[in-house]
């Protein structure tokens, strides 16, 4: 059987369903408040602008909150053409939703949250034997490590472990201990000069030549004295990617007599020395390297927010900087400049290593080295004189700079401006002091820089530089500060503070080197 | 009668491998189902202390990582803890949405840093910084960085002053002053930094918290400053900003010793501003003395861990040397912070949650904490069984003080209008606000009775925390600081996911439980105690295996007797976040 039902035209439907009385009372109102609208941007909140410097006292829908807030956000920059940076970018789905699930995840609730307390050791274990830490549970044999939020709180910690240990042997033998210092390169990243200054250790620094960019072993070994806390080594230096020779600093130690610690910032180097260049002796099986720290979210292919500290054995990290803290009954053991933070990261960090291997690890770190060979060889033929090593004699990074010329116009901060236009992020540096004020620019190779996109980058160094040829002084430097004034993020920034502006005190201050990002 | 016989798990998973050797290969066929037709799901052990020489596919790494992972807590029960579980749908996407984001490259992600900026002008602005001021801060992993930074900020204006004076800094040396509640954070800043911590003892006419007589007699030349912290973690009481601020000032007059104070609004910073209670003070930089304020943005300002705040009144408060200056390509970027690269996730969703609730919502969800927090005290309180050892429960009497009569006024006009009458009560009753409660966090902290620990002297505290924590419930169960130590508390921290229908359960098995201990006898107890296993990560630690175990077996034996409640006096710390 079939019904057959007739289809009602407006006034019959509506005539059919209403009394008379509400037909008439249709009320004509406009909804004023808009708390229902057709989409986000038919909103009042779309024509307003959002709230900078109070809270506002009423509610926002959140679909409008999250719609501008993300509108927002797409003024950020694209981070695949950020060739300055050493941090991770890219992490497949899977990780990425491992890290998502355990956003919400204290990591310093080891109580509630002890399987991820649990994956943090295993990773400061894998860690640890990658840098061939003596292992054993035995006390003062085995070796000791953490996680950090980066390499920042991993070298703070470090400093902090050797300048008190320092003190109590300086104390011990009844001698004065107010003036400590640490020798380092000139090259090193601002954090140790940040850790130098907050803990008050005397900076001694080792300054880089024309022709040297990383530390002399012998003048380095000369500067210590007694009231040295530690030699920090760079495995990696920010500027040209150089490894530092610690093996020759640690045998100059052995064949003084001395016993200075030497603390390895591998930020860099520590995920690509091993796979690169197994042979290279730069780890714990020297035996003046007492601590090696190390950025997960750099070449340990993990987005930021995780670094890692390893100490040779519990008798370098002492006593009194360990604070034991008693949650719900269990005693955990911590030496960490944060405390709360999510736990996403360190996991991220253990879905890397055993969903990579060393054989996946090898293979990415392989094909890096391949296109900054690559990337080296190229602009070498463009006629630049490349500053970093090749073949994994250093980081997968290339620094270059132009060749010596009376009469050229424009400099390695003008290319770099050009190439900016075309949306390439790389940086130019002055170098460390003592260099005659070298400049130079900088491309990192990351996981995510593909042969392709090498070639693209190529391209563009050619054009800008073809661009530039032509353009006498006074067009360029207007140029210049044009894009300064409206490409770049930084040179419309207004937050900066006047007061802090052009400090004197670090190596920056001083001498002009330019702090490298990481 | 069967007699049983001790098993070691351990034997049992070797004996167990040497029947079916596990695989050693690590040759995982490229090519598989589903994650469990590897061999990872039966015949090989997930990789847990050295890299495996091969990798494995990603659907099965993500499977063993995310089975693992189960075994974690529930978060949304776990009420030891001040940190933010839940974030709405769109918070989540843009938290997933920015997760690769760096924090510290500013010259890549500017929108990410005018957000921060934006966060800081809002927070300053909350806490009533002056427009004749120039309010400068940054955005921090969590309180505890927050801390260090403050703290190294007061150490360095006290150097430069005794340097200017002429006099030793370092004999005898720099100290700093703050309650022996401090959270551990406080301490570290101390030990780290080479500061002397001048921890002053609480006492129950201090509210178990800084006492600011007491602080008095402890201020001296190398005093760096105070340590205030609004929202004691023991008992969620405010410490007493606005006396400690006039008894310093008394110094500053009689002696001439300028101590600043700053204050660890670690928890307090979101709650006090929005409540009607209020803080019962004026703790904010409304407080000239005042100069610095830091706030953890994972606790009340509902944002998933890893993100706190510290500003100061004032830029001149920031020494000019702890500041690092970034050069990026032509601009440059001031930095003072410990540590770097660091997500900025949290950022974006703390700026979401800004706007998105807005005053009124922030004030919707604390009203309904301590809403909340009122209805499990009075529900503790009613069995007779527990007392509550914090306050918020409690009516201000009235005419008592100058702020009680405020906080009358301002439940007037919050109910619209002073037009008395029964209806009007009644109403009162139905929207009742924390206006004319004694101010403080939603934190119910709660003891025995004197009464019920005379009659039932062998059911200790500990007991009922092991008990609820079978039924999923994590209460913990502390001593107090020092001085007070000899008193236990069992705390919950109400957040904004704990709903009236949890707590409702939450009663109903608080009150069970305690029926359960007092229907027990001693021996019951003691075998319970015995057996109530905790979970606890299987840590290494510096010792020898077999020394360890034994160890720990000892340690877990004392443990579960619940003779021994670890005491900060013994240098263990409570972890409280």
């Amino acid at each position: 059987m079939v019904h057959l039902s007739t289809i009602p035209d407006e006034n019959q439907a509506i005539n059919g369903k209403l009394a008379d009385g509400i037909k008439k009372a249709h009320l004509q109102l406009v909804n004023d408040d808009d708390s229902f609208t057709t989409s986000v941007y038919g909103s009042r909140f779309a024509a307003r602008d959002l709230p900078k410097h109070e809270m506002p006292e009423a509610e926002m829908s959140r679909d409008v909150a999250y719609r501008l807030i993300k509108d927002h956000l797409s003024l950020d920059g694209n981070p695949i053409l950020n060739l300055a940076s050493f941090v991770t970018t890219y992490m497949e789905e899977e990780a990425e939703k491992l890290m998502v699930e355990s956003f919400s995840k204290n990591f310093i609730d080891y109580e509630e949250y002890p399987q991820s307390a649990d994956i943090q050791n295993r990773c400061v274990s894998m860690i640890g034997r990658l840098f061939h830490a003596p292992t054993g549970v035995e006390e003062e044999v085995g070796a000791v490590g953490t996680s950090c939020v980066g390499s920042s709180e991993a070298i703070m910690l470090a400093v902090l472990a050797m300048k008190r240990r320092w003190k109590n042997k300086r104390i011990e033998e009844g001698k004065a201990y107010d003036r400590p210092n640490i020798v380092m390169s000139s090259a090193v990243q601002v954090c140790w000069e940040k850790a130098a200054r907050y803990f008050e250790v005397e900076e001694k620094l080792v300054y880089c030549t024309e022709e040297r960019y990383v530390i002399d072993p012998e003048e380095t070994v000369n500067l210590v004295d007694e009231n040295t806390i530690g030699i920090c080594a760079i495995l990696g230096t920010t500027y040209t990617g150089e490894y530092e020779d610690v093996k020759a600093v640690n045998d100059l130690l052995t064949k003084k007599g001395l016993n200075t610690p030497i603390h390895v910032d591998a930020a860099s180097g520590g995920f690509v020395v091993p796979f690169v260049v197994p042979d290279l002796e730069w780890d714990f099986r020297l035996e003046h390297v007492v601590s090696i720290n190390v950025s997960g979210h750099k070449y340990g292919l993990v987005y930021p927010g995780v670094g890692w500290v390893v100490w040779r054995s519990a008798e370098y990290l002492p006593q009194e900087l360990v604070f034991n803290i008693n949650y719900l009954g269990a005693d955990q053991a911590s030496f960490t400049l944060n405390f709360s933070k999510g736990a996403s990261q360190v996991i991220g960090q253990y879905y890397q290593l055993i969903r990579l291997g060393k054989h996946g690890y090898r293979a990415i770190m392989s094909n890096l080295t391949r296109t900054a060979n690559y990337l080296s060889d190229s602009l070498a033929a463009l006629g630049f004189i490349i500053m970093s090593k090749k073949s994994g004699e250093g980081l997968p990074l290339v620094a270059f700079r132009l060749q010596p010329q009376e009469d050229r116009n424009y400099d390695e901060f003008a290319l770099a401006h050009q190439l900016r236009v075309r949306g390439w992020v790389v940086p130019a540096y002055t170098m460390a002091p003592n260099t005659k004020n070298l400049k130079m620019l900088r491309v990192v190779v990351r996981e995510d820089f593909t042969r392709n996109r090498c070639d693209s980058l190529i391209t563009d160094i050619k054009q800008s530089q073809q661009l530039l040829e032509q353009m006498d002084r006074e067009s360029i430097k207007k140029q210049q500060e044009f894009i300064h004034k409206h490409n770049t993020s930084s040179g419309k920034a207004t937050h900066n503070h006047p007061k802090f502006r052009r400090e004197k005190h670090s190596i920056q201050g001083k001498t002009g080197k330019t702090h490298a990002i990481c | 009668m069967s007699l049983g016989r001790h098993v070691d798990p351990e034997d049992i998973i070797h004996h167990l491998e040497s029947v079916r050797p596990l695989s050693k290969s690590t040759n995982n066929k490229p090519h598989h189902l589903t994650p469990y037709s590897t061999p990872y799901a039966s015949q090989q052990d997930i990789p847990k202390y050295e890299i495996p020489p091969e990798g494995a596919p990603s659907d099965t790494v993500y499977s063993m990582i995310n089975n693992e992972l189960d075994l974690d807590g529930r978060p949304n029960l776990n009420l030891a803890s001040f940190v933010g579980t839940y974030l709405d749908p769109n918070a989540h996407k843009l938290f997933t949405s920015n997760l690769s984001k760096n924090l510290a490259d500013n010259d890549e992600y500017p929108a990410l840093l005018s957000l921060s900026e934006r966060c800081v002008s809002i927070l300053a602005n909350l806490w009533g910084a002056s427009k004749s001021e120039h309010a400068i801060g940054s955005p921090t992993v969590g309180s505890s960085e927050a801390i260090h930074l403050a703290g190294l900020s007061l150490k360095r204006r006290w150097q430069a002053k005794m340097k200017a004076q002429g006099k030793n800094i370092h004999e005898p040396g720099p100290n700093i002053i703050m309650g022996s509640n401090a959270q551990v954070a406080l301490l570290k800043f101390a030990r780290y930094f080479e500061v002397e911590a001048r921890t002053v003892p609480v006492s129950e006419r201090s509210n178990h918290c800084l006492d600011p007589e007491l602080v008095r007699e402890r201020v001296d030349e190398n005093t760096i400053g105070v340590f205030v912290i609004l929202g004691s973690t023991y008992t969620g009481h405010y410490e007493p900003v606005e006396r400690v601020c006039e008894v310093l000032d008394e110094i500053q007059r009689e002696r001439g010793w300028d101590v600043h104070v700053h204050v660890d609004a670690a928890s307090g910073g979101f709650v006090a501003p929005f409540t009607l209670a209020g803080a019962g003070q004026k703790w904010n930089f409304e407080q000239p003395r005042v100069k610095s304020i830091n706030v953890s943005g994972h606790k009340y300002g509902l944002v998933t861990p890893g993100i706190g705040w510290i500003v100061w009144r004032d830029e001149k408060y920031l020494s000019e040397e702890l500041i690092f200056e970034l050069h990026y390509l032509g601009g440059t970027e001031k930095s003072y912070t410990l540590n770097f690269s660091r997500p900025g996730a949290q950022v974006v969703v703390q700026y979401y949650n800004l706007i998105h609730l807005g005053f009124g919502g922030y004030k919707e969800i604390m009203e309904n904490c301590l809403a909340n927090a009122r209805v499990l005290s009075r529900g503790l309180e009613e069995t007779g069984w527990y007392t509550c050892v914090s306050d918020i429960h409690r009516p201000v009497v009235k005419g008592s003080s100058g702020v009680a009569g405020k906080i009358k006024v301002a439940a007037e006009t919050f109910t619209g209008g002073s037009d008395g009458g029964k209806e009007k009560e009644e109403e009162e009753q139905e929207k009742e606000t924390s206006a004319g409660y004694t101010p403080g966090l939603p934190v119910v902290s709660f003891r025995f009775t004197d009464k019920f620990r005379k009659e039932f002297p062998h059911i200790k505290q500990e007991d009922v925390s092991l008990l609820l924590r079978a039924r999923q419930w994590i209460i913990p169960n502390y001593a107090l600081p020092p001085d007070e130590d000899k008193t236990e508390i069992l705390r919950v921290v109400i957040r904004e996911s704990m709903s009236f229908d949890l707590l409702d359960r939450l009663v109903t098995d608080i009150v069970q439980v305690t029926e359960q201990l007092i229907d027990h006898d001693e021996v019951d107890l003691s075998i319970m105690r015995k057996q109530g296993g905790r979970r606890r990560p299987n840590r290494k630690t510096g010792k020898g295996k077999k020394q360890d175990k034994d160890d720990q077996k000892d340690e877990s034996v004392r443990e579960r007797a619940g003779e021994e409640v670890k005491r900060l006096a013994g240098g263990i710390h409570r972890s409280v976040c």
